[in-house]
């Protein structure tokens, strides 16, 4: 590991990275050039198949096979989505990869659309990032005008329009059909699956949805082949035949208590420990860690002890997370009380919850207000057992919900209280030394306004 | 021929059946809960109170595979080897908790809530919920929203299923309705400067599954328990929604919609809705006036007693018409088959060259249709064409009210009777006049009007709640119905007037006078038998009885 180098980071602190003559001159949209002549879109899903790279937007889905969903013979129009929508507590690798080298992202999602038989390209962009909305409008513009965008590219039969859609800062909308419909100009619900996107998507017609660091991951494939991309990473587990390994290059963001926070460009499977050392400079304030979030805190936590956890797709799930989510690992120091956590992350959900859902519209609600009631001293024992039930009966695993947000509203709140139980319970007692034995419901209803 | 399983007890569903989890539940008797469904509607799934366990049968071992989490039913279909599991302790937890979660913030203020009665938050959490409270928010509020000049929002009580924004994007296609805010701050609320204000704008209020919208016209009138109701028919326009009218102690509170998938599908529109009230209007006409120029008053203003009114008509029309007059009858398009047949019957007794015309036809302004298919028609009654029918029995010339008109103008005819029952004004002064010479003028409306002024017999008619009878709308689907309230004191319905005069004898039934003309028309021959609750197309009958 230790000869690893970036390639997916390569252009960073090079000066004008954002320009295509950088990007060209480091080798960009030569791949696409050679695939337009001598590939058909068929060869680019092989390709991209054989190489088994997975989704980066947090599913970890095999792209290539999402990518074989879409119907055959379709007349069209077929489009292609490239999520930006970044918004996991803790991430920010697409920004990096948008602001810094945003050729790479649209090389990438040329020759995905290449491959998918899009001839449109919708980025859906979070709001909060007006520095990549600047950067990847002027990439843009500079595609248009060397031929890489537009009509019949580069002399060869395939057009492509993208364009640039900034969102208007909702969670929900990195949810693959929030973001279909806040593109069609409604309110980002999610909707109910089946039909999935690839049959019938945006303004009803098949849909890819890709994040910006998928595509990216496209064009390093597509340029250094297959075997490059599958000498990196973790190889499927052999007694796992349904796990499809975890290959290739992933952007690490980490951030938190450590000494160098930032985004750091690792073969999958490093562990949060070697993250911690190699990367952030170790722990700051020469203090220890207590705990880390995995992949954004929708993927619950884990103990120091659990530091030695591979990230990769499968690693956070054998230790009780849900999964790898965005590869945005957040370092809690010891000094960190697990009740603010908790805090932190239930005002999350309750404020992005999209409310469509009764169980995740009141569940992140309620759970909220219990922590609340916690940190006001008035926490009872049976209030983390309460919290614990919301955590594991709402989402899509247990079947409440239409989408994930809500499994990743319960995965911190079950983690936490799984994992760091005792320290709940010392801090309910300790500031309600009165009533946190209290079992009976607490009288509700004091006022009614009459109307 | 498919088969579906519901808690282990197979039904049966037709190749053609696109039902869901709940439906196909429905047809064994197991009522799955929800809010957010409605079979009108699109499928949004968010309430999440029909989750069920599913599963599918194996046709060729006959192995059961579950689902290894909950789905909502309105979002499965059921098809052949479907499995819905209901009852089990998974199901009933989960409805649990999410009645729990709505009543979280509800403010469970039912004892000031119209809704309290017919509300599903309370049956269903009756039925489904927890016994304790275990959330403990304690202030809320109950905040009161306009949306629209007919409709209140009670904000808090709303449980968020949506089917008020769906109704509005996808039947009345006039999306008022949207939600506003996100999470558990997010209500429902109309756009700015765009309130909730088109023809079928009360429907929202019958698709709340709880009290948050709630119907000004109705709010705070009657407890919906006091309420008996009778299946009925709207005579607003020729589509002849069915209806249910609903009332307490021969008062109409309120009509809702009846659900029938030939007319109007689960809606009405709001000059139905709302058309009730000239029912219990204090100017109606209440009794039966005779005026001086047929018979010179003794001094006594009393009206005359209903028996001796039905002897007192027919003398004085016997002695208009004389040796060498005519009666003209205008059959009002108000009136029901049956009481059409038997004015016909008895005008041609009267006078067996009677004239026989269609009464007045209101039209205002053209059809409007909606994107979800509900239709308002300009034809501003019931049962034109079923008038058309009975009068074609008698004269296959079928005259209209305008060939009445002129042959009162032109002398043709030297006495009429006009039957009314028009709600709204329907007759100007020189119409009117052309009825000038009649010797003996009979008019039978619910208002006074410049005819009812020259009338020498001034009779009531009665509205829609207080008919029985048959309606054929414009669509040619009959539908019969039944009387809902008693009318005011000291009116006779036109139905009973006529059974008398005809020398009928006990109370007046439609269901005789419906097979006795049912008998003589070929066109109504499928009226026969009893009508069905959702009437019969006489379109498809005549079809099959010329085939």
């Amino acid at each position: 590991m230790s000869d690893f180098q970036p390639v997916l980071l390569a252009g960073i602190g090079i000066t004008d990275s954002f320009t295509r003559a950088s990007y060209e001159e480091r080798g960009g949209y030569a791949a696409l050039r050679q695939t337009l002549t001598e590939k058909k879109p068929t060869d680019v899903i092989d390709i991209i198949k054989a190489s088994g790279l997975r989704g980066r937007g947090g599913a970890g889905f095999p792209t290539g096979l999402k990518w074989t969903f879409l119907p055959k013979d379709h007349p069209g129009p077929i489009y292609l989505c490239i999520n930006a929508d970044e918004s996991e507590p803790g991430t920010f690798n697409n920004r990096i990869l948008m602001e810094e080298d945003p050729h790479q992202v649209l090389e990438g999602t040329i020759l995905s659309a290449y491959a998918t038989r899009a001839t449109t390209a919708y980025i859906y962009l979070r709001y909060e990032y007006p520095a990549s909305w600047d950067r990847m409008q002027s990439a843009i513009d500079e595609c248009y005008a060397a031929g890489y965008l537009g009509n019949k590219i580069l002399g060869s039969s395939f057009s492509l329009n993208i364009y640039l859609h900034r969102g208007a800062a909702a969670y929900i909308c990195g949810e693959e059909t929030g973001l279909i419909e806040s593109l069609e100009g409604k309110r980002a619900w999610p909707r109910i699956k089946p039909p999935f996107p690839a049959v019938e998507g945006l303004f009803h017609k098949p849909t890819v949805v890709n994040n910006i660091e998928t595509v990216a991951c496209v064009a390093q494939i597509v340029r250094r082949g297959v075997d490059w991309f599958r000498s990196i990473g973790v190889p499927s587990d052999p007694a796992n035949p349904r796990d499809p390994g975890s290959y290739g290059p992933k952007l690490y963001c980490l951030s938190g208590h450590v000494n160098r926070p930032g985004c750091y460009e690792a073969p999958l499977g490093i562990t949060v420990r070697e993250l911690i050392d190699r990367f952030g400079g170790g722990v700051w304030k020469n203090r220890k860690a207590k705990a880390a979030i995995p992949g954004g805190i929708s993927m619950g936590i884990l103990t120091e002890a659990e530091f030695d956890t591979p990230l990769d797709f499968s690693g956070p799930g054998k230790v009780g997370c849900l999964g790898l989510g965005t590869a945005a690992v957040v370092v809690l120091d010891e000094t960190v009380s697990m009740i603010d956590f908790l805090y932190n992350s239930c005002r999350f959900f309750a404020h992005e919850s999209c409310g469509q859902c009764t169980p995740c519209r009141e569940g992140t609600s309620w759970s909220l207000r219990m922590i609340e009631r916690i940190r006001a001293g008035k926490g009872r024992i049976k209030d983390l057992d309460l919290l614990l039930e919301i955590g594991t009966t709402i989402g899509m695993m247990p079947g409440t919900t239409i989408c994930g947000l809500a499994d990743g509203a319960g995965w911190p709140i079950k983690n936490t209280i799984k994992k760091f139980r005792d320290e709940c319970e010392d801090y309910v007692k300790r500031t309600n030394p009165t009533g946190w034995m209290v079992n009976e419901p607490v009288p509700a209803l004091a006022i009614v306004n009459g109307h | 021929m498919q088969t579906v399983i519901v808690n282990g007890q197979e039904i049966e569903i037709g190749a053609t059946d696109r039902l869901n989890g709940i439906q196909a539940a429905r047809r064994v008797g197991v009522e799955i809960p929800h809010y957010c469904w409605h079979p009108g509607l699109s499928v949004v799934a968010s309430c999440r109170m029909c989750l069920v366990e599913t599963g599918t049968r194996d046709k060729a071992t006959g192995k059961i595979t579950m689902v290894p989490k909950l789905v909502p039913a309105c979002q499965t279909p059921a098809v052949d080897g479907s499995v819905f599991v209901t009852d089990s302790d998974i199901v009933k937890a989960s409805r649990a908790r999410v009645e729990e979660a709505l009543l979280i913030d509800h403010p469970i203020d039912c004892p000031i809530c119209d809704k309290a009665g017919e509300c599903l938050l309370q049956d269903y959490h009756f039925e489904h919920g927890q016994a304790q409270r275990r959330a403990d928010i304690k202030p809320f509020t109950s905040r009161r929203r306009e949306v629209g000049p007919t409709v209140s929002l009670f904000v808090d009580r709303c449980v968020m299923c949506t089917r008020c924004v769906r109704f509005t994007r996808e039947v009345s296609g006039t999306s008022e309705l949207m939600v506003i805010n996100r999470g558990s701050k997010e209500e429902i609320d109309s756009f700015p400067g765009f309130p909730l204000d088109n023809k079928l704008a009360g429907n929202v209020v019958d698709l709340c599954p709880v009290g948050a919208l709630g119907d000004k016209d109705f709010l705070y009138q009657q407890r919906v328990w006091f309420l008996e109701n009778q299946p009925n028919v709207c005579g607003g326009c020729s589509t002849g929604c069915s209806i249910s009218t609903e009332f307490h102690q021969d008062t109409v509170y309120r009509l809702k919609p009846r659900e029938n998938p030939h007319i109007n599908k689960w809606w009405i529109c709001d000059d139905g809705r709302y058309g009730w009230h000239h029912l219990h209007d204090p100017a109606r006409i209440l009794s039966a006036a005779r005026s001086e120029s047929v018979s010179p008053s003794n001094g006594s203003e009393k009206s005359p007693e209903w028996s001796d009114v039905v002897v007192a008509l027919r003398k004085d029309l016997g002695v208009a018409i004389g040796p060498s007059g005519k009666l003209g009858v205008s059959v009002s398009p108000m009136l029901t088959l049956e009481e059409a047949w038997m004015l016909c019957t008895l005008a041609r007794e009267i006078d067996p060259g009677a004239m026989l015309a269609v009464g007045y036809v209101p039209s205002i302004g053209s059809d409007e249709t909606f994107p979800g298919g509900f239709m308002i028609r300009a034809e501003k009654c019931p049962n034109r064409l079923g008038v058309e029918q009975i009068v074609a029995m008698f004269d296959p010339s079928v005259r209209s009210w305008n060939d009445l008109v002129s042959s009162a103008s032109n002398g043709e005819i030297t006495a009429a009777w006009i039957s009314g029952g028009y709600p709204f004004p329907w007759i100007d002064q020189t119409t009117a006049d052309a009825f000038h010479t009649m010797s003996c003028l009979v008019v039978q409306d619910l208002f006074d009007s410049p005819l009812t002024k020259k009338a020498h017999w001034r009779l009531p008619s009665v509205g829609f709640a207080e008919r029985a009878g048959t309606w054929i709308n414009a669509s040619h689907r009959a539908q019969g119905f039944s009387w809902a309230i008693r009318p005011p004191a000291g009116v006779w319905p036109e139905g009973r007037l006529f059974w008398n005069m005809l020398g009928r004898k006990g109370l007046y039934d439609p269901g005789v006078i419906r097979r006795e003309f049912a008998t003589g028309s070929a066109a109504l021959s499928a009226l026969f038998d009893d009508i069905p609750a959702h009437g019969i197309d006489l379109r498809i009958s005549q079809l099959a009885s010329s085939t």
